[in-house]
């Protein structure tokens, strides 16, 4: 098990992120810290995505024991990407003056919000039922079935980067996460009608 | 063991003497802002209080006339006005521009005057610097990202340049199109934009006195990232109008079809009047980052220039108008 090391792994980008701000703030910190939180978040939900079929394509099974680990992780930077986006974006000139009507409007009317939004809060529930208790309550099949979640989160959270973003050329670029997304998919839909052929034979 | 006598530089060469003689207006600033800070304790993510550290080959701008136009707002420091940057024949990222913009060259520089007007021609940057008294203009600039700064330009204004090339009745607008060159703006080697960057004003708004000809900023020769060597600066519209590194002046009896319109009109239009009515199809523009606050701050109608502009578009649905 390195489950230690797994979680400096997932622990180094943040690690840098702060090196790098005390190191040189630059000029939009704030700028800064959602874009790189937000990234690390889509990254983290691919490489949750990636351990399943590379256990088809490996054989190692004991990669699932890092599946919960990184997927929380994801969490945890996805939460923080979210924090930062309200409290930065709708508090003005001072914590005591709240733009809610502000914020209503972003969930309701802005495509890249409601993506962004929707990518979160279906991770909520995942967060949550990701102990073996929950599993135990649950039962497997249930479980697997709610997890099933992340699916759409990771989609929700591509198209939320590729509306964000104006101009799609490196280094920022949707597309190459759109084509990693749709690779990890497909693994799922081809190992299911696999499955399938192989049922009925 | 070799001992090194400090460089041979006086106190004169290293900061400018515009810079210099308003010492104490920035010792006033940093006070102002110390207070701010201390009433405000997230006020400020590394401000650093009207800092004047310049490039120290640039040509010096000096005479500057003051401007009743000038903001008395804290200004940026020179390093946010000159690493923070949209110009995209330089890269996509902000940093870009700061980074490769050194293989522009701004000299020698002509600008060519077409069109509908008395005195077309190929005119010389050197000659046109010296067309009116240079002045500095302290202005809010807001972009369209929603973030926000406030700059020291110097320059003049742009109804004096246009004169001078006696526009006809028939020029309504007029068109500003930037350098195209992929040996000096590598960034033109990917189709971010269509190049070249085109932009334009109606011509009351280009005679309108808040309209500049930019040549520098913080006392010196426009740096190469900042459009280098002369751009247009409208403080009441989203930065993508205030086009840089312009070669081509226009006359036009027609409305142009600028950069950011014809890549995404629904998004973008001609008259980019800062607006906090009007939103962004994909985020609000009722509010934006200054640069160094932490906290938003509400945008302003115009840009805060409404008094001095507004009637420019009297009657018009600024809905439709964007």
């Amino acid at each position: 098990m390195f489950k230690p090391a797994a979680w400096l792994l997932c622990l180094a980008p943040l690690a840098y992120l702060t090196y790098s701000l005390y190191q040189d703030p630059g000029v939009n910190p704030i700028e800064t810290v959602t874009n790189f939180t937000g990234i690390w978040t889509l990254r983290l939900i691919m490489i949750t995505l990636a351990i399943t079929p590379l256990r088809w394509l490996t054989g190692i099974n004991q990669l699932v024991n890092y599946r919960r680990l990184v997927g929380l992780f994801a969490f945890f930077y996805g939460a923080l990407h979210f924090v930062i986006y309200i409290v930065t974006t709708f508090f003005i000139e001072g914590f005591s003056n709240f733009d809610a009507s502000g914020l209503a409007a972003d969930l309701t009317t802005r495509p890249y919000i409601i993506a962004g939004f929707t990518a979160f809060v279906l991770m909520i529930p995942l967060a949550v039922t990701s102990t073996q208790g929950w599993i135990r309550r649950l039962g497997g099949r249930n479980w697997n079935w709610l997890h099933k979640l992340i699916y759409i989160t990771a989609i929700a959270a591509v198209l939320h980067y590729w509306w964000k973003v104006s101009v799609k050329l490196p280094p920022v670029n949707p597309r190459n996460y759109a084509i990693l997304v749709a690779i990890l998919l497909a693994f799922r839909l081809w190992r299911y009608f696999a499955k399938r052929a192989a049922s009925e034979v | 063991m070799l001992i090194k006598k400090a460089a041979d530089l006086k106190e004169s060469e290293v900061t400018p003497k515009e810079l210099f003689l308003r010492r104490r207006e920035f010792i006033a600033a940093a006070g102002v802002t110390a207070a701010a800070v201390a009433t405000n304790g997230f006020g400020m993510l590394g401000g650093d209080d009207g800092e004047a550290a310049q490039n120290p080959a640039a040509q010096k701008l000096t005479d500057l006339k003051k401007s009743p136009f000038s903001t008395d707002e804290k200004l940026n420091s020179y390093r946010d006005v000159t690493t923070y940057n949209n110009f995209y024949e330089f890269g996509t990222d902000k940093a870009d521009p700061a980074k490769y913009a050194h293989t522009l060259q701004p000299r020698p520089w002509t600008v060519v005057v077409e069109g509908q007007c008395g005195k077309p021609g190929r005119y010389n940057i050197e000659d046109i610097m010296k067309w009116a008294p240079l002045e500095e203009r302290i202005y809010r600039l807001r972009c369209v990202e929603a973030w926000s700064m406030v700059i020291p330009w110097i320059g003049y204004p742009m109804s004096e340049f246009i004169k001078r090339f006696e526009p006809t009745s028939k020029a309504k607008y007029v068109v500003f199109r930037t350098l195209v060159d992929q040996k000096q703006m590598p960034g033109q080697t990917e189709p971010a934009l269509q190049w070249p960057y085109i932009e334009g004003l109606r011509m009351d708004e280009a005679m309108h006195p808040l309209t500049l000809v930019g040549l520098g900023l913080y006392g010196e020769v426009l740096p190469n990232q900042n459009g280098a060597p002369i751009r247009l600066v409208v403080p009441w519209k989203y930065g993508f109008k205030s086009i840089k590194s312009i070669v081509r002046v226009t006359f036009s009896e027609d409305e142009p079809i600028n950069t950011w319109k014809q890549q995404q009109s629904q998004e973008y239009g001609f008259y980019a009047n800062v607006n906090p009515q009007v939103d962004h199809p994909r985020w609000s523009q009722g509010s934006e980052r200054r640069i160094g606050e932490f906290f938003r701050r509400k945008t302003l109608m115009f840009n805060g220039y409404g008094d001095q502009v507004a009637s420019l578009y009297a009657g018009m649905d600024l809905r439709k108008n964007y």
